[in-house]
């Protein structure tokens, strides 16, 4: 029995694959869990769905598999939320209203701010706060 | 003993020892504070911001025919005619035309004056409209073009207000969410905000204006400007901590220079969501080292700076003057503060990060001999406090 993992995933749906239960059969079919960290998945609109999977290597690669026989693209790197690194003045003002500490100051010296999206769970606090229009959202 | 002509022959000669604030604490304990002040020429002291009173005036040169401009907007951002014919002067808090500003609270405030000033110094191509009532030597009544920075007479940001000596801590004691020019407060002191580079702003570093006065040459944004005025609301006479540093506000600078001449990462459009727009500035001050006494000043450090901490949703904005407590600089930039019992997240509007970048750059400028030093030619009050604005029913 191989160990569970957990990947982040970000799904893109094109118009035409929006009314499928896909999330459905990555839990029936293919044992995997969810957590769903963000989603916009509208009728007659393209999707964007962020999670978590977590599930042995086998189970995720056909999960992703049968995914992929629908016209979903995937993006492990998870990305829903972005930081454009020119635009980020490294104030600091994320950092208190990050709940998970994704963006933190990394270096104490310089107090760069450092964002670490694998921590992120795509709450948008930062991009309500940031004074330098730098946290965006996918979507 | 130095003075300012023996520094900048120094300067011009590659030959001085330049360090930022941030190093020099360090070099004096290990050199001693005699040694030291023979050694090194100038010290170096940046913030990077938002600082809302600012704001340039432009020229737009005459059209043909000519045109005196009444009103005139850039971008759809509303500028100040009253002045001669294609003279303007552009603020940074001015908003968007058809901005809906806080009608759908709390607004988002994405472009204004700040935003037009970044674009302007990156080079961008911005439209000009503006309407006259026509004259008999400025004949044109409405005007519609397109111009970059490089098309303007002159850009001259001139600011009434900058580098704040100190600055507030911002908590909200309500228990609703408040938006305010210290960013978004979370109800019952979830969070807190403070504005200041602390050891490394310049006013902090010559806390009795000693060597920073109107005259002095300034680093603004990249261009070599320099302090024209006291900035308003420049209050010297405030509480001090027995080291002589400000427990508040206290002095500021008003600063000018050429835009042409700016760095476009150093200013930059501020949007504070349910506040308003402005303008992020880099400012750097180079502090010469006449004597021990200007040396020991530099040497101030964070654990050493107290910063009020103001409650936001009533206090501040009745202006009842109640401040709940003070913090140090070293516990704000530990990213929790405790106050009252109660742990509390820190965030920042200031960037230390830019500050130790635009100190560093100074530095260099000054060691390759590009940048040197100008001595005031007069000083700011230590004396004044601000006054405040009195509502009364009749004019006498």
């Amino acid at each position: 029995m191989s160990q569970a993992i957990t990947k982040k995933l970000m799904l893109f749906f094109p118009k035409c694959e929006c009314e499928k239960p896909i999330i459905y059969h990555l839990v029936k079919d293919h044992n995997l869990i969810v957590n769903i960290y963000r989603a916009k998945v509208t009728p007659e609109e393209e999707g964007f769905l962020v999670l978590d999977v977590t599930g042995t290597q086998q189970d995720i690669d056909q999960a992703m598999a049968f995914v992929k026989t629908f016209n979903v693209s995937i993006s492990d790197t998870g990305k829903g939320v972005l930081r454009d690194e020119d635009a980020c003045a490294h104030c600091g003002a994320c950092v208190a209203h990050c709940p998970t500490g994704a963006l933190h100051i990394g270096d104490k010296a310089t107090r760069e701010v450092v964002y670490n999206e694998a921590d992120c769970i795509e709450c948008l606090a930062c991009i309500r706060v940031c004074p330098f229009d730098a946290c965006v959202s996918a979507f | 003993m130095k003075t300012y002509e023996q520094i900048n022959k120094r300067i011009e000669s590659g030959k001085a020892v330049v360090l930022t604030a941030d190093e020099i604490m360090d070099y004096v304990d290990k050199k001693g504070l005699a040694a030291a002040a023979e050694e090194v020429d100038v010290v170096t002291t940046a913030t990077f911001g938002p600082m809302c009173s600012s704001g340039c005036t432009l020229n737009f040169g005459h059209s043909k025919p000519k045109i005196r401009m009444s009103e005139a907007w850039v971008q759809d951002v509303l500028v100040y005619t009253g002045l001669a014919a294609v003279d303007v002067y552009l603020g940074a808090t001015q908003l968007r035309h058809g901005d809906p500003a806080n009608m759908y609270h709390p607004g988002e405030f994405r472009y204004g004056g700040g935003h037009v000033m970044e674009d302007l110094v990156a080079g961008k191509a911005l439209q000009l409209f503006a309407l006259s009532y026509g004259t008999d030597c400025y004949p044109l009544r409405e005007i519609r073009t397109y111009f970059t920075i490089n098309d303007l007479n002159q850009a001259i940001m001139l600011n009434p207000r900058n580098c704040y000596q100190n600055y507030n801590v911002a908590v909200n004691d309500s228990d609703k969410t408040i938006y305010t020019y210290m960013g978004t407060l979370e109800p019952d002191r979830k969070n807190a905000s403070y504005c200041s580079a602390g050891q490394l702003s310049p006013l902090l570093n010559d806390p009795f204006y000693e060597v920073i006065g109107v005259g002095t040459r300034v680093w603004l944004a990249g261009a070599q400007g320099l302090v024209y005025a006291e900035g308003t609301q420049h209050a010297g006479a405030g509480d001090r901590t027995p080291g002589g540093i400000p427990k508040g506000g206290a002095g500021t600078l008003a600063l000018t220079a050429d835009m042409k001449q700016m760095i476009p990462k150093f200013v930059r459009g501020v949007s504070l969501r349910g506040y308003g727009a402005s303008l992020a500035l880099g400012i750097g001050i180079p502090i010469p080292i006449l004597n021990e006494d200007v040396l020991k000043r530099t040497c101030v450090r964070d654990r050493d700076i107290l910063a009020p901490v103001v409650d936001y949703s009533s206090d501040y904005p009745q202006n009842n003057g109640k401040i709940i407590c003070h913090v140090n600089y070293e516990q704000l930039r530990t990213g929790q503060i405790e106050i009252e019992g109660k742990e509390i997240a820190v965030g920042s509007l200031s960037s230390y990060y830019k500050a130790l970048e635009i100190a560093n750059l100074l530095a260099d400028e000054i060691r390759r001999g590009e940048f040197t030093l100008a001595q005031p030619v007069a000083y700011l009050p230590k004396d004044t406090k601000t006054k405040p604005l009195v509502i009364r029913d009749k004019a006498s």
